[in-house]
């Protein structure tokens, strides 16, 4: 269960990181980026690289309309006899979801995977008001049971091995639970059967919105996102605003995208259309649907040309698959719903700097993100921008790093901007390492530089090519000899002085 | 007319790595090219512009171009992602229509990193270099993604006499230098280095070549650490060896 986050400490959660987790995430990355490799493979990088493009396009094209294009939806899912609700954020989010809830008595409340839920911790407030929620994708179960939120966008139990999840469900669902993933499936089964037949209200989230026929679009691959949005009497959705598509031909291109970058399938074992509850001549579903709109930040992420390219995210979790920071740290170090590349860059802005300023500077900015991305977000891009959000502060937000950061930065900088302090700088360097130097390296600097010593040697302080290459030239060779000459007057002139200031003190 | 390379030794190359830069100077010079150092050159700005210091960015980046916006020629740095930042983040960091951006439009169009510099501006791929030994490449994330050159360095590699080119495992993944962030997070950089380590360990190479001095001070940290026989060694100094 996701709880709103006050402060992330992504060194400290990386610090807690299970030495056993990396393995885990790492078997299941690659087994979706070999999947994905063969259906792109498939359709052909110049097509593939097309597709991207007409992504990016759509995405942007709606991010840049989104005013007429929510208003669209709005009216058709109206027109289709749903109840459309707009939130400001995550506390008057889950105030519409309960207010619903309360309306019609809910007591039991069935969910599907939903990342917009996790980030206004919806299961939180329900659990508050008494109502009993199950989640019912199996990741979310699963990770429901054990008390956390998803460490993977898509595959939310990422982190645990069939063995954890058998011991898991010995423990909390009190069965005998062999570590076989087809017994484990069998048995949550078992217990979602009876909770979809008995559950007052379904909630879900939605991949898209389709603006031109106010349809909802699930994506899913276990089926219970149709169970959860048919069987009760009640579906509630909560979406957040940059789910909107304009129509079916732009939907047909992000279908053919997120599957594939995601699960590496060409398309899913479910695709749900939803248009408004159920009709009056007998169809299924439920009787009443409601559409909560979720802002929480959205309108002030789109305030920046560079970084509103975030809302661009269809949730596919490549960017995790191939991140080798994430790979290493798994998605609780994150710290909020969002891990991995996207979270690096959503959190922050969702959450503010004093928040989660820690994660923009988790990333090497080795830009395999960008390059795996479906819709073409330049994450590195957006994480340099926020960087400088955090340190400098802009007009989206002031800075949260402390301002000591800034004025040792400035005194850096000016060895950059004198080359003489800079030529100087290394020389002095060179000198100056001697106590630290072993063998050519520098085993063990001093704080705050022993980070890097933590993992590694730092090589030794060498800068000698300008002399060499001064050396080369008759011009040169005169140049340095006037440096020395002019170096030995002043060391002699340096002395000079201070033997007399120390004559001085001694006369008096 | 000899072709002039302005040198953009790089503040890490300066350094770290004066044998890379005199190798530089030994190869742009065997393919008939008129190399000069303009004096005065610092540090790009890179790391305070990738640290989030933008506004500190400007002073170092305006020292630069006042030495290198006179210079005549070509200009190039045995590093990607120097030579990609300057290509691709100055001209964005002077607004349009002062003299600094007129300068920056000018260099962009002419500084390159050594192997694109070598590959495609010199359309050169055999630069006379003997080096018989097993050698492995990792790709840098800059030279790879930030210029886009995926093959060029290893063509040059393997047009080298004597050199066994060996594949790495997990070539393009990132080794965890990343700037800021190694000092930042040691712990993920370690363990991206740790992995990056292993498979060249595993890669049953004597030599792995890098093109990035950032990389190359990371991992050859890593194998010094490790107790690995393997020499790590940049893409220049197997260019310039003549065994």
């Amino acid at each position: 269960m996701s709880e709103i986050p006050t402060h992330i400490d992504f060194r400290a959660n990386v610090q807690a990181v299970r030495p056993e987790m990396p393995a885990s995430v790492q078997k299941a990355t690659a087994r979706f980026l070999g999947t994905r490799a063969n259906v792109v493979g498939e359709l052909g990088e110049a097509r593939w690289q097309q597709l991207r493009q007409a992504g990016h396009d759509i995405r942007l094209h709606t991010l840049e309309h989104l005013d007429g294009y929510l208003a669209l939806l709005e009216q058709r899912v109206t027109e289709a006899g749903g109840h459309v609700h707009w939130a400001r954020d995550a506390a008057e989010a889950n105030r519409i979801v309960l207010e619903i809830a309360a309306r019609h008595g809910v007591k039991r409340a069935v969910k599907a995977k939903s990342m917009a839920t996790e980030e206004i911790g919806l299961n939180h407030a329900l659990a508050e008001a008494g109502i009993s929620v199950l989640e019912t994708d199996l990741g979310e179960f699963i990770i429901q049971l054990a008390g956390v939120g998803p460490s993977h966008i898509i595959v939310p139990a990422v982190h645990l091995t069939k063995e954890g999840i058998a011991r898991l469900f010995t423990e909390k669902l009190g069965v005998d639970a062999p570590a076989d993933p087809f017994a484990l499936a069998a048995i949550a089964r078992r217990t979602l059967r009876q909770a979809f037949l008995e559950a007052d209200m379904g909630i879900s989230g939605a991949n898209f919105l389709v603006a031109e026929t106010g349809t909802l679009v699930i994506v899913s691959n276990e089926g219970n996102g149709r169970m959860c949005t048919t069987l009760p009497r009640l579906h509630v959705a909560v979406v957040g605003i940059d789910k909107v598509v304009p129509d079916m031909e732009s939907l047909n291109v992000l279908l053919k995208l997120l599957p594939r970058s995601a699960t590496g399938q060409k398309m899913s074992c479910y695709i749900s259309f939803i248009t408004g509850p159920r009709g009056s001549d007998g169809e299924g579903g439920p009787q009443e649907f409601h559409l909560v709109l979720l802002d929480n930040g959205r309108t002030r992420i789109l305030q920046d040309e560079i970084a509103r390219q975030t809302l661009l995210c269809i949730r596919c979790g490549v960017c995790l698959n191939v991140c080798p920071v994430y790979n290493h740290v798994g998605g609780h170090a994150y710290g909020f719903a969002y891990s991995g590349p996207i979270g690096a860059i959503l959190s922050p802005q969702l959450l503010g700097g004093k928040v989660a300023g820690d994660l923009p500077f988790a990333s090497s900015l080795c830009g395999a993100c960008a390059e795996y991305c479906p819709v073409k977000i330049p994450i590195p891009e957006i994480l340099i921008q926020l960087r400088r959000r955090v340190v400098e502060g802009d007009r989206v937000e002031g800075p949260s790093a402390p301002p000591v950061i800034r004025v040792a930065a400035g005194v850096g900088g000016l060895a950059f901007r004198l080359p003489w302090l800079y030529e100087f700088g290394t020389q002095v360097l060179k000198v100056a390492q001697a106590p630290l130097r072993r063998d050519g390296w520098l085993p063990a600097l001093p704080p705050p530089v022993n980070r890097w010593t933590l993992a590694r040697p730092f090589p030794a302080f060498a800068a000698d090519f300008r002399q060499w290459w001064r050396s080369r030239t008759p011009a040169g060779r005169r140049k340095m000899q006037q440096r020395r000459i002019g170096a030995v007057a002043l060391i002699a002139a340096a002395v000079g002085l201070l033997s007399w200031l120390l004559g001085r003190r001694g006369r008096q | 007319m000899t072709k002039k390379v302005q040198l953009f030794i790089t503040c890490l190359g300066e350094n770290f790595f004066s044998p890379v830069l005199r190798d530089m100077v030994t190869v742009l010079e065997r393919l008939g090219l008129q190399c000069e150092m303009p004096e005065g050159q610092t540090c790009c700005g890179q790391p305070f512009y990738n640290s989030g210091l933008q506004s500190q960015t400007v002073g170092p980046a305006r020292q630069w171009l006042k030495v290198f916006a006179p210079t005549e020629g070509y200009i190039v740095a045995p590093s990607g992602s120097c030579a990609e930042f300057v290509r691709h983040r100055y001209p964005e960091l002077f607004p349009p229509g002062t003299p600094e951006h007129a300068a920056a439009e000018d260099i962009a169009g002419r500084t390159f990193e050594f192997s694109e510099f070598l590959t495609k501006v010199l359309g050169a791929t055999d630069v006379g270099a003997r080096f018989p030994h097993k050698v492995t490449y990792h790709a840098s994330c800059h030279i790879l993604r930030g210029l886009g050159l995926r093959e060029e360095p290893k063509r040059l590699l393997q047009a080298v006499r004597g050199l066994e080119l060996i594949p790495l495992p997990e070539e393009e993944t990132c080794c965890g230098f990343g700037g800021i962030f190694s000092v930042i997070y040691p712990e993920v950089s370690r363990a991206m280095m740790d992995a990056k380590v292993r498979h060249i360990m595993a890669s049953g190479a004597e030599v792995v070549v890098v093109g990035e001095p950032g990389c190359l001070m990371n991992i050859a940290g890593g194998l010094h650490k490790a107790g690995s026989p393997i020499r790590p060694m940049h893409l220049i100094q197997v260019l310039a060896a003549q065994e």
